[in-house]
């Protein structure tokens, strides 16, 4: 069973944001790694770039496919995960620690409103 | 509505996840397709084939009526043996890559794609049509009554005897499975009926096929997984069946073949025979051998840094889009990314630099030697 953390707001698409001030963190679900296993490449947006909510601005590779993760939020990339991008598999085994992949200064924070709890995302998921 | 093998409940049972494929539906992965790829290449794995095609041809005219419909010599076939083959149209262009087995004199099975039975059939039913000795022949679609499963690995030979056990009744006879040879078949006693076991593969690893009806091939896919777990054995899904096949550059169909590329052009001019006599495509085949290509089929690795090449990515050299890949994948064995795919002849010399343009970008790849991965 995925582990779905209590203190994160979730996209459908299955990112997840841990907002600490005006700056969100986002990265992809326990669920999301599950079903793609074997991620072999992470592509990050370029620091500076402007993104709205939804916009596709990263892409994640497993062996079988490749897959846009989408910003659920506006705002400017402010930090990219490096690490990420050297070692693909860390988004695998530490989804939400390590295999973060973008930093966002928020433009429109009301937008965190329409994102989903932990408990919806589970029951999304089927948890 | 998507077709299933008679291990579907069993692959649900597994937690396998299902895809569609040629109209199957079917596990692309259980667990990772870097472990089974990786268990398939280090110990052992079992594959679901039951989506693959069988036609029988026998009469005292099939011999030559293949001779005259595939590529390779049949006749050089006796009772227990097989080999791969393909069947081209009038212009060379590949119907599809199959295994022909001659099971007793004058009596064949061929083992076509998935997604290929219904063109096949109908292609080989019209050219048995207008065959001279037509009545001499039968010809049957036995897809619907066969399941089959691959059992592939180094290590499979130390407990596939135990699973099959004892002498064949039928084809190649041996006193083991594991006295099969390659490209052998034999029939064997399996529960209550028999199998049809061959020492071929899709992997590139020693390994069996093993073909028979729902309940033979239930019972032994329970056998082999049971009996190969000490083994380190892995159901592996039709994601590491690809990867495997790409890594050592084993053509699929509607990726390296379709009816407008050539086994010369694939690479796969080897299994044409043209001394054999006519045949359906020899002249064009013959053509395309003595003045050769203008594309050709061949292998790269990225040698920068890159997301893995995948299908229709175009192929840039010299500054130009000269190709597309065919099939592309990061190869779990060598931890980069590979694939096959078609460029203008002047381009397809092993160690010719290019680059495969993914999502914008064009990244660096040389033209490798096939097969790509070789075990050491």
């Amino acid at each position: 069973m995925s582990n779905v953390p209590s203190d994160l707001k979730y996209a459908k698409s299955h990112e997840w944001v841990r907002v600490a001030g005006d700056v969100a963190t986002v990265g992809i679900s326990d669920h999301a790694q599950h079903e793609l296993t074997d991620i072999v490449f992470v592509e990050l947006p370029s620091v500076g770039r402007k993104v709205k909510a939804g916009e596709a601005c990263a892409v994640v590779e497993s062996v079988k496919t490749a897959s846009d993760i989408y910003s659920p939020v506006s705002g400017e990339i402010t930090e990219v995960n490096k690490a990420a991008a050297d070692d693909p598999a860390l988004v695998n085994r530490e989804p939400f620690a390590g295999g973060w992949f973008f930093k966002i200064k928020l433009s429109a924070p009301a937008e965190l409103n329409s994102l989903l709890t932990p408990e919806a995302y589970q029951a999304q998921i089927g948890g | 509505m998507l077709k299933r093998t008679a291990l579907f409940t069993t692959h649900q049972k597994l937690g396998g996840k299902l895809i569609e494929f040629g109209g199957w539906e079917m596990p692309v992965q259980y667990t990772s397709i870097t472990d089974e790829h990786l268990a398939v290449r280090n110990a052992a794995g079992i594959f679901d084939i039951s989506h693959m095609g069988e036609v029988t041809v026998s009469g005292a005219a099939s011999t030559a009526f293949l001779n005259h419909v595939l590529t390779n010599d049949i006749r050089k076939l006796t009772p227990g043996l097989g080999q791969y083959t393909l069947m081209c149209n009038e212009r060379g262009g590949v119907i599809d890559d199959l295994y022909a087995y001659c099971l007793s004199e004058g009596v064949y099975l061929l083992i076509i794609n998935a997604s290929r039975i219904e063109p096949d059939v109908a292609w080989l039913r019209a050219r048995a049509a207008e065959f001279p000795k037509r009545d001499e022949l039968r010809l049957t679609d036995a897809s619907h009554n066969y399941a089959a499963v691959a059992v592939q690995g180094p290590r499979v030979k130390e407990f596939i005897a135990d699973c099959i056990p004892g002498d064949s009744i039928s084809a190649m006879r041996v006193a083991r499975v594991t006295d099969l040879k390659k490209n052998e078949i034999g029939g064997f006693k399996c529960g209550h009926g028999s199998v049809l076991v061959s020492r071929t593969g899709y992997t590139g690893e020693d390994g069996f096929e093993i073909v028979g009806s729902d309940e033979a091939i239930i019972h032994i896919w329970e056998i082999i997984l049971a009996k190969g777990q000490p083994f380190g054995i892995k159901p592996c899904g039709l994601g590491a069946r690809d990867t495997l096949r790409t890594e050592v550059c084993y053509p699929l169909y509607g990726h390296e073949l379709d009816e407008s590329t050539t086994p010369i052009e694939a690479g796969v001019g080897f299994f044409v025979a043209l001394d054999k006599g006519d045949f359906v495509g020899r002249a064009a085949l013959a053509e395309q051998k003595a003045n050769g290509v203008k594309k050709k089929c061949v292998a790269f690795k990225m040698t920068e840094k890159s997301a893995p090449p995948r299908p229709h990515y175009p192929i840039w050299a010299g500054g130009a889009n000269v190709g597309e890949v065919v099939s592309g994948t990061q190869s779990p064995s060598l931890n980069n990314g590979i694939g096959m795919g078609y460029v203008p002849t002047e381009f397809a010399k092993a160690g010719t630099a290019i680059e495969i343009e993914i999502r914008g970008k064009r990244c660096a790849a040389v033209t490798v030697p096939k097969p790509i991965y070789k075990k050491s």
